[in-house]
Parts: structure tokens; sequence; C-alpha cells
């Protein structure tokens, strides 16, 4: 395989994974008007997660990354719950600002768990990750073959429920008007703990085939990660879900081709990423696909 | 059926309703007549669950809905047609209408009443794919009055469906009410348009800065001097 085509396969693989951590980010934007600034230690709980079913509890890794996904979900549901409700009427810096506490706490708690710790963990990565494939005269890593496969997958899923199912559509709704979508009869504390648990859940899988490519576990994995698929979120627009895809395919894309292009600038990788997130701040905060945002009373 | 008693409700010092009472039997058109800032809209929040009364009583069908969400409120048989008509700019038409019956489960009963809003306005019908947003005026009105169908309520909730419609929509928004009437729903009107409400309720009330100052069967309310000086303008 050619250079140029090796590396736009690698873009496309991390550009995928800014995909499924920027939907939580745009997700919880859409609705609740703020970052949620914890969504990275989601991501990386999820990793932490399959550290402990596989390896302490000797788990299969299929089941042990189900659970993992399933319980990163539901800390993301809890998170809202116990952090974010208690705020739904309070300015909407105090969201903010507990939002970073939360991930203070997320991270902070990793660094004081058994068998975890503030030290670099090995991350499990399964066989067919690792096993090559040959198709024709193509050599293939799983990684490479998986991990861009997998995240599609659940990104077409995630339009489907959006665009398809009843929950979707009140999903759409309670961003644009959240009273209203009560007067419809739906329970919007319950589609909001949905909406925490999709992008959460979302992260999750993404935290672990992140980890399946770099494969290493630390508390404080999550930040840049989760600030450069924030940076995807707002390159396709904060709030549109669509918009946070093509967003993160973009600037991963965007990022490798950098660092392959400039090898002598590689060091400047997350000045180039946040230097892109602070031109669209500057001159299309809106992004590629969203709209200008009304504020809401 | 529907019964308010008393009914106080404060916005930050404001007092903005100042003892409402009223009641609206099963299978009557009940008007709520008054001009801008009389509670009008106050009155159908705190029905709704949307504000909390500081006093005061709201029962349907003997139930209290004091102290209800929105989204319990909508499942015990209430459904509103918000002021300002509040459709979803960027759900399809469709969307926007089974939005409206997110609490049923009959899924027979949803389609039957789909059927029965599209008959109602046969132009949902025609930009049933079309976003809401890009609807007139008049088709947002009917969409927001077909949503609120949508949910099969015991009671349909109406804030001033004639606010900022062409006479010819407005006629044509009062012929559908009158056929949800004839159908034995119903309904409870809110209008400043006091003469094409009380072309169709049976009742009226007048409220006048968080009071009901003046009620009684439309026709008496037509012939009263208040009425006719301050919302007929005769």
């Amino acid at each position: 395989m050619s250079i140029f085509l090796q590396q736009l396969l690698n873009g496309f693989t991390l550009g995928s994974l800014y995909a499924l951590i920027a939907i939580g980010y745009t997700l919880v934007y859409g609705i609740l008007r703020f970052i949620n600034f914890a969504h990275g230690d989601i991501f990386m709980f999820a990793g932490y997660w399959l550290f402990y079913w596989f390896f302490i509890f000797q788990l299969p890794w299929w089941l042990a990354a189900l659970l993992a996904v399933a319980l990163t979900a539901g800390m993301g549901v809890v998170i809202e719950r116990v952090a974010y409700r208690p705020l739904r009427h309070a300015p909407r810096i105090s969201l903010f600002i507990t939002a970073m506490g939360v991930s203070f706490l997320l991270g902070n708690t990793i660094i004081v768990l058994p068998w975890a710790g503030g030290r670099q963990k090995p991350f499990p990565t399964p066989a067919f990750m690792t096993q090559v494939y040959t198709v024709g005269t193509v050599r293939i890593q799983g990684v490479t073959l998986w991990v861009p496969l997998i995240a599609a997958a659940c990104l077409l899923a995630l339009l489907f429920l959006v665009y398809r199912t009843k929950v979707g559509r009140a999903m759409r709704a309670i961003a644009t008007d959240i009273e209203t979508t009560a007067l419809m009869g739906a329970d919007i504390n319950r589609v909001i703990s949905y909406t925490f648990l999709v992008g959460s859940a979302l992260a999750a899988v993404g935290g672990i085939l992140w980890g399946c490519r770099y494969p290493r576990l630390q508390w404080d994995m999550g930040v840049l990660p989760g600030l450069r698929s924030f940076t995807a979120a707002v390159v396709g627009g904060i709030g549109n879900i669509v918009g946070a895809m093509l967003g993160g395919y973009l600037l991963g894309l965007a990022e490798i081709l950098f660092v392959a292009f400039l090898p002598h600038l590689s060091g400047l990788r997350d000045a180039f990423v946040f230097g892109v997130l602070i031109l669209f701040l500057l001159f299309k905060p809106t992004g590629i696909l969203g709209k200008p945002l009304k504020e809401k009373v | 059926m529907l019964e308010i008693r008393n009914l106080h409700v404060f916005y930050g010092g404001i007092h903005a309703l100042q003892g409402v009472s009223f009641s609206v039997p099963k299978g009557s058109v009940v008007t709520l007549l008054g001009a801008n800032g009389a509670g009008k809209t106050t009155t159908l929040r705190a029905i709704m669950g949307l504000v909390r009364p500081r006093e005061g009583a709201i029962t349907l069908d003997g139930r209290s809905l004091l102290g209800r969400r929105p989204h319990e409120i909508v499942r015990l048989g209430l459904s509103l047609a918000p002021e300002g008509r509040r459709i979803f700019p960027d759900l399809t038409v469709l969307e926007n209408l089974l939005l409206g019956a997110y609490a049923r489960s009959d899924s027979a009963g949803v389609a039957r009443d789909l059927e029965f809003v599209f008959s109602l306005f046969p132009r949902l019908k025609e930009r049933v794919r079309q976003r809401g947003g890009t609807l007139s005026g008049g088709e947002q009105q009917m969409l927001a009055v077909g949503r609120a169908l949508m949910a099969g309520p015991k009671i349909l909730l109406l804030d001033e469906p004639s606010l900022g419609l062409a006479p010819v929509l407005i006629a044509e928004m009062y012929r559908a009410f009158a056929r949800l009437k004839a159908e034995g729903r119903t309904l409870l009107l809110v209008e400043q348009n006091a003469r094409a409400a009380l072309s169709l309720a049976d009742y009226g009330y007048v409220l006048e800065t968080g009071r009901i100052v003046a009620h009684g069967s439309a026709p008496a309310l037509r012939e009263s001097d208040l009425v006719r000086r301050a919302y007929l303008g005769v």
C-alpha cells in the first residue's frame, strides 16, 4: 500500500474515534448548552473498566468489553443525575465548573483505585486486533481494519437511533425546545438521561478502540483526546450530530496528514489541532454544519 | 371536568393570577378572554404544570393536577397548542405530529388520530415530509393544533390560535374547531379575538389583570356592555 493511502487510512481511523467521542459533547451541548468537560474522563474510564474485568476478574475479552461499555454508559447517567440535574436552572457557568469538578473527580478516582493508580497500565488488546489479515496481496493489521469498521457501525447505529426512533425524535426535539417537548408528554428527565447514556456508551466504545490502537492506560489519558474531539465537535458545528461526525473525520485526517507531510513539525501536533479550534471559534463559531443557536431561557 | 379554584400565581414579585376560578364541563367549549398581560397564558401554563401556583386548586375529573409535571398532565388527558405555536422547526410535519403522541402506546389509535388530523387540516397531509420551519404561519398553527390533538386529549387547550393569522385563515381555523365541537370534544379556548371565540364557545370568562371580571354564556357575554366596549369594539 502506498504511504499516502496508509496515512489516509490512519487519519480515517483516528477521525472515527474523534467522531465517537465528539458525539457526546455535541449531544449534551445541544440540549443543556454546556460543554461536559468530564466527557474525556468518561472515555478514559471505559479502558479501566475493561482492564478490571479482563485482568483482575479474568472475564473473556468480549464480555469484559461489553460490561465496560455498559458501566461507562451508566456512569454518564449517574453523573448527570447527581451533578448536573440539580443545576438545571442554575447559571451555565455553574454547570461548567461542576463539569470540571467531575473531570478531576474521575481522574483522581483512578489514582486511588487498587490495581489502577497513577502509573501507566497495559491495555488488554484482544487477538483479533493484533492479528495480521491478508486480503489479496495487501497485508493489514486487525486494528487498522476493525477500529474504523466498529466505529462506523456505532455511528450508523446512532444515526438510526436519532433519526428513526421515537426517543431519537424526542432527543432532537428537546434540543430546540425543552418546555414544548415536555408538553408532548415526554419525560424530559428521561430523555436527558437517555442522551447521556448514548453519549457515554459511544465514548466508551471510543475508549476501548483507542486502547486497542494505543495500548496503554493512564488516569489522564482522556484529557487530550477529549479536547481534540471537542475541537472536532466545534469544527462540525456544536450541537449538530452529523457535524460532530464530519468534524471528527476531518480533524483526524488533517492531524495525520499534518504529521505525515510536515514530520519536522510533528511536535506541534496539538498546537495544530487547537489552532484549528481557535480559528473556528474566531471566524466560524457555528462550525461547518451548525446554525446560530438562540440562547435558551 | 376541569375545575380551577382560587388560583394564585406569582412571577417574581408580580401577582399574575389573583384568585382565578372557572370550570370546563365535559363536551363544552369554554373561552377565556382578555387583553395582553391579563393572565390568560399564565393560567394555561399553571394548568399544564409549567408554572407552580402559590395557592388554589386544579382538578381534572376530581384528580388534583397540582405538583404534577407536564408530561404527567398530558398523560392524564390535557394537551396544549401553545402560544406562538412552538412547533419544532427542524422536524418534519409528520415527526411533529408523532411527537404529539409521545405518551401513547396504542399505535392503532395514533394512526386513526393522524388520519383525523389530516382530514381536519388537509394542508398538513400535503406537507407531511416538509420541515416544520418551512411552513407558513397559518400552517404552523394548524400543525400546533394537530400536534396537540395527537395526544388524544380529554380537553384540548388552545392558546390564542388566531394570533397573527389573516382573517381567511382564522375562519379556516375556527371551522376546524367547530368540527371538533360538533364531535363532542371539550375545548378550552384562550383568545384576545373575542368575536371569533364567542361565535364558537358555549360559555366564557373575561380575565383582567389576573382576575375574572365577568362570565356568562356566550350569547350573554356578547350582549354585555363590558365585552362589547372592551373586546368587540362596538
